[in-house]
C-alpha cells in the first residue's frame, strides 16, 4: 500500500483506506470471536476449570498447615537432618494444635493424609487427639513423649516438617511407585504397594492390543465396504452403524449374557461337546472380557475412518500394478496399502486414545485383573479418599491423552474429524 | 456381484473366503446386540436361552421383564430423569455449539486451531478425569447432585459434537448465498434466518442428536456428579449389572436398541437430504 504524503487513498468519509480496512478487519474478527466467546466461557465454568481444580489437587498440600497451623510454625527453626527431637516449643505447638483439631474433628484428615506417606501416623493421632485433653502445662515434651513412644521416632517429626509445606510431589512419587525416605531421599515402594507402574504397563500394553485386533477385525471389512457398489456398501455400513449408536451399557450387558460361565457362548460349546460341562471357560469378570468388550465396542472407530481413507484410493492403481505384472498379494501390499496408511494412523490413534482413558467397560467385565488406570482414579475418590493420588494419575493419564492427542491433530487434524 | 471370468481357481477360493472372513466380523459387529432381544423375553430370571425357549414353547417366554420396567417406580424415575437431562443438555449444547461453529467458520477468525482443539477437548479428554474434576468443583460450587448440575456437565460433554457437525456443514456453505440475500436487501437477520439457518439445518439437527446421545447413553458423569435423585436409565443399568443382575436390563437393552435404531434412520434420512441438496461426498 502506497502512502505517499500527496496521494492517500480515502474512503467516502474521509478516513485513509488502511486504516479503515484495518478497522474492518478488526471488527469482523471480534465478531467472530463473540460468536465463540458463550461456549468458551460456558466450558470454562463447567469443565475447564473443574479439570484445573482437579489436577491441582495432585501437588496441593494445604491439610497439614491448615490443621496444625502452630506446629507447621514452630518446627521450621528445628533441624531436620540432625538426628534429635524437637525442643520443647515445637511439643508445645503440636499439643495445642492436636487439642484444637481434636475438637473441632479436623485431626483425622492431617492422620489420614500422613499416613500415605508413613502407615500407622494415622493410630498415632488419633491416640494422641483423645489423651492430649490431659496435658495442660509444661512440660509438654515429656508429657506427648509419655502418651506414645511413638513420639520418640524423629522420623516422624522429619515427615511433618517435610509435609508443612503448601506443595507436595509426594502423590506423584506414589503413582510412580517411589517416596520419600526418612532423609528425603527417593526410594522404591516397598515390594507389596508396587503397584501403579505396573497398571499404566497393563493399560497401555491391554490398549495396543485393543487396538491391533481393532486393525485387524476392520481392514478386512473397510476394504470391503470401499469396493462394493454403493448401495450394497450403504446396507453393510448399517451394520457398524448400529453398534455405534446402541449404548455402551446395552453392549456390554450383551457380552456378559454371552460371556458368563452359564452365558451362551458357553451353552453353546458345551451343546455341541467342545467342552465338558464342568470346565465351562472363564472368559468374562478378568482380561479376556476387558479385551472382547473393549475391541467390539471400539471398533466402529476404526472402520470408519479406515473406510473414509479407503474410499478416495482409486481402483486404477491395482489395475495399474496388475498390468505392469504384480500378483495380487504383491499389488495389494505394496501399493494398496500404502495409500491406506493416513486412515490406519487416524483409526489406531483414536482406538488407542479412547480406550486408555476406558473405566466403564473394565469396571463392569474387567473383574480384578482386567482393570485400567481410570478404575484406580474412580476408587481413590470414592473408596479410598485418597484424591491426592487419584489427581496425580490423572494427571499422567491425561498427559498421555493430550500427547497423543497432538498427534492425532498433527496427523489428522480435528477439522477433518468425522462422525458417523 | 460377479467374479471375473480370468480369476485362477485360487484366486476364486481367496475370493469365497475373503466374503466369509467379512461376514463372521460383521457378526461379531451386531449378534451381541441381537443375541439380547429374545433373552429379554426369558421366563426365567437368566440370563441365558432355557430349553423350553430353544424348543420354541411358548412357556418358555414372557413379557415379565418389560412389565415390570413400565410399573417400578425407580424404572419409571430413571426415565424420566434421562429425558429431562439430555433434553435440556442438547438444547444447551446445541446453541452455543453452533454459534462458537458459525464463528470458528469465519476466515477471519484468530487463533483458530488454538479454539477449535480447546473446544473439542471435552470429547478427548477421559471420562473418568472430567467426572472427577465436575465432582470435586461442582460440590464447591454447590451444584453437585443436583439436576442443573448433571445437565450442565452433560451439555458441554456434547458441545464438541455440535461443533464438529455444524463446522463440517460450514465448510461446503457457499457463502455467495448470503451475500446474494444481502445485496437484495435482506437484513443480516433475515439472511441468517432465511438463508444460512435452512442451509446448516443438517448439520446442527445431527450434531443435536450426538449430543442427545451422549447425554441419554452417558453414565460416569452421573455417578460421580448425580445422587439417586439424578439417577438415569444407564446409571440404573450400571448398578444393575454391579449389584443384582436381573433380565429387567436385558428389557431396558432391547428398547434402548430400538432407540437407537430411531436414531440411526433419522441421521441417515439427514444425510440423504444433505446429499440431494449438495451433491454425494457432501458431509
Amino acid at each position: 500500500m502506497t502512502q505517499g504524503s500527496a496521494e492517500v487513498i480515502r474512503t467516502a468519509d474521509g478516513i485513509p483506506l488502511g486504516i479503515s480496512l484495518q478497522r474492518t478487519l478488526l471488527r469482523s474478527r471480534l465478531r467472530a470471536l463473540m460468536l465463540v466467546l458463550p461456549l468458551l466461557a460456558f466450558l470454562t465454568v463447567t469443565f475447564i476449570l473443574p479439570i484445573l481444580d482437579m489436577l491441582y489437587r495432585s501437588v496441593d498440600n494445604q491439610i497439614v498447615a491448615s490443621v496444625l497451623p502452630r506446629t507447621t510454625v514452630a518446627i521450621q527453626i528445628w533441624d531436620a537432618k540432625h538426628p534429635k527431637l524437637p525442643d520443647e516449643p515445637v511439643f508445645e505447638a503440636l499439643v495445642l494444635d492436636i487439642q484444637a483439631a481434636y475438637a473441632d474433628k479436623t485431626l483425622g484428615r492431617v492422620g489420614r493424609r500422613l499416613n500415605y506417606e508413613k502407615p500407622g501416623i494415622s493410630s498415632l493421632f488419633r491416640k494422641t487427639g483423645r489423651q492430649a485433653k490431659h496435658i495442660t502445662e509444661a512440660p509438654f515434651k515429656e508429657q506427648l513423649l509419655s502418651v506414645d513412644k511413638r513420639w520418640h521416632d524423629v522420623s516422624v517429626w522429619r515427615l511433618i516438617h517435610r509435609e508443612s509445606g503448601a506443595l507436595t510431589a509426594s502423590y506423584f512419587l506414589a503413582s510412580s511407585d517411589l517416596r520419600l525416605d526418612d532423609q528425603g531421599k527417593i526410594v522404591r515402594q516397598p515390594e507389596p504397594r508396587r503397584i501403579y507402574v505396573s497398571l499404566f504397563y497393563r493399560t497401555l500394553w491391554m490398549s495396543l492390543l485393543i487396538t491391533v485386533l481393532c486393525l485387524i477385525l476392520s481392514y478386512p471389512v473397510s476394504y470391503l465396504l470401499a469396493t462394493l457398489p454403493t448401495r450394497t456398501s450403504n446396507l453393510l455400513m448399517i451394520l457398524v452403524l448400529l453398534p455405534f449408536w446402541t449404548s455402551l451399557l446395552v453392549r456390554i450387558t450383551s457380552w456378559i449374557a454371552l460371556l458368563q460361565t452359564q452365558g451362551v457362548l458357553n451353552d453353546l460349546l458345551v451343546f455341541i461337546g467342545l467342552i465338558p460341562e464342568e470346565a465351562r471357560l472363564q472368559m468374562i469378570y478378568n482380561k479376556i472380557g476387558t479385551i472382547i468388550a473393549m475391541t467390539h465396542i471400539l471398533l466402529p472407530f476404526m472402520i470408519l475412518p479406515l473406510y473414509s481413507v479407503m474410499k478416495t484410493v482409486p481402483a486404477s492403481y491395482m489395475q495399474a500394478a496388475r498390468s505392469l505384472g504384480a500378483s495380487p498379494f504383491t499389488a495389494f501390499v505394496r501399493v494398496y496399502m500404502p495409500n491406506t496408511v493416513p486412515g490406519i494412523g487416524a483409526g489406531c490413534i483414536l482406538v488407542f486414545i479412547l480406550s486408555i482413558g476406558y473405566y466403564i467397560t473394565p469396571a463392569l467385565v474387567g473383574g480384578r485383573t482386567g482393570t485400567f488406570v481410570s478404575n484406580f482414579i474412580a476408587t481413590h475418590i470414592s473408596g479410598t479418599l485418597n484424591w491426592g493420588l487419584a489427581a496425580a494419575l490423572g494427571v499422567i493419564l491425561l498427559a498421555l491423552v493430550l500427547g497423543l492427542y497432538l498427534v492425532y491433530d498433527r496427523i489428522v487434524g480435528v477439522n477433518n474429524m468425522k462422525l458417523g | 456381484m460377479a467374479l471375473p471370468v480370468y480369476y485362477s481357481p485360487l484366486e476364486k477360493g481367496w475370493h469365497y473366503t475373503y466374503r466369509v472372513i467379512c461376514a463372521a466380523i460383521l457378526v461379531f459387529l451386531v449378534a451381541p446386540i441381537f443375541v439380547i432381544v429374545p433373552l429379554s423375553f426369558n421366563a426365567l430370571p437368566y440370563f441365558t436361552f432355557s430349553p423350553e425357549m430353544l424348543s420354541l414353547n411358548p412357556a418358555g417366554y414372557s413379557t415379565q421383564w418389560y412389565s415390570e420396567f413400565f410399573t417400578e417406580e425407580s424404572w419409571q424415575h430413571a426415565v424420566r430423569n434421562s429425558f429431562v437431562i439430555a433434553i435440556f443438555a442438547t438444547l444447551i449444547s446445541t446453541l452455543l455449539g453452533t454459534l462458537a461453529a458459525l464463528g470458528l467458520s469465519r476466515s477471519q477468525m484468530p487463533f483458530k486451531a488454538a479454539f477449535m482443539a480447546l473446544l473439542i477437548s471435552p470429547m478427548i479428554v477421559p471420562l473418568i478425569i472430567s467426572a472427577a474434576g465436575m465432582y470435586f468443583f461442582y460440590t464447591r460450587i454447590g451444584i453437585a447432585s443436583t439436576h442443573l448440575g448433571v445437565i450442565l456437565a452433560h451439555a458441554a460433554l456434547g458441545t464438541p459434537f455440535v461443533v464438529i457437525t455444524v463446522t463440517a456443514t460450514l465448510t461446503n456453505f457457499d457463502h455467495s448465498l448470503t451475500r446474494a440475500a444481502a445485496s437484495l436487501g435482506a437484513s443480516p437477520t433475515a439472511t441468517f434466518f432465511k438463508v444460512t439457518v435452512p442451509l446448516i439445518l443438517p448439520g446442527v439437527v445431527s450434531g443435536a442428536l450426538f449430543a442427545f446421545i451422549t447425554s441419554f447413553d452417558e453414565v460416569v458423569v452421573v455417578l460421580f456428579v448425580g445422587s439417586v435423585e439424578q439417577r438415569t436409565i444407564p446409571w440404573k443399568m450400571f448398578s444393575g449389572i454391579r449389584e443384582e443382575i436381573r433380565p429387567t436390563i436385558l428389557a431396558v437393552a432391547t428398547l434402548l436398541v430400538c432407540v437407537s435404531i430411531l436414531l440411526l434412520t433419522a441421521l441417515e434420512l439427514l444425510r440423504r437430504r444433505n446429499e440431494r441438496l449438495h451433491g454425494p461426498g457432501a458431509s
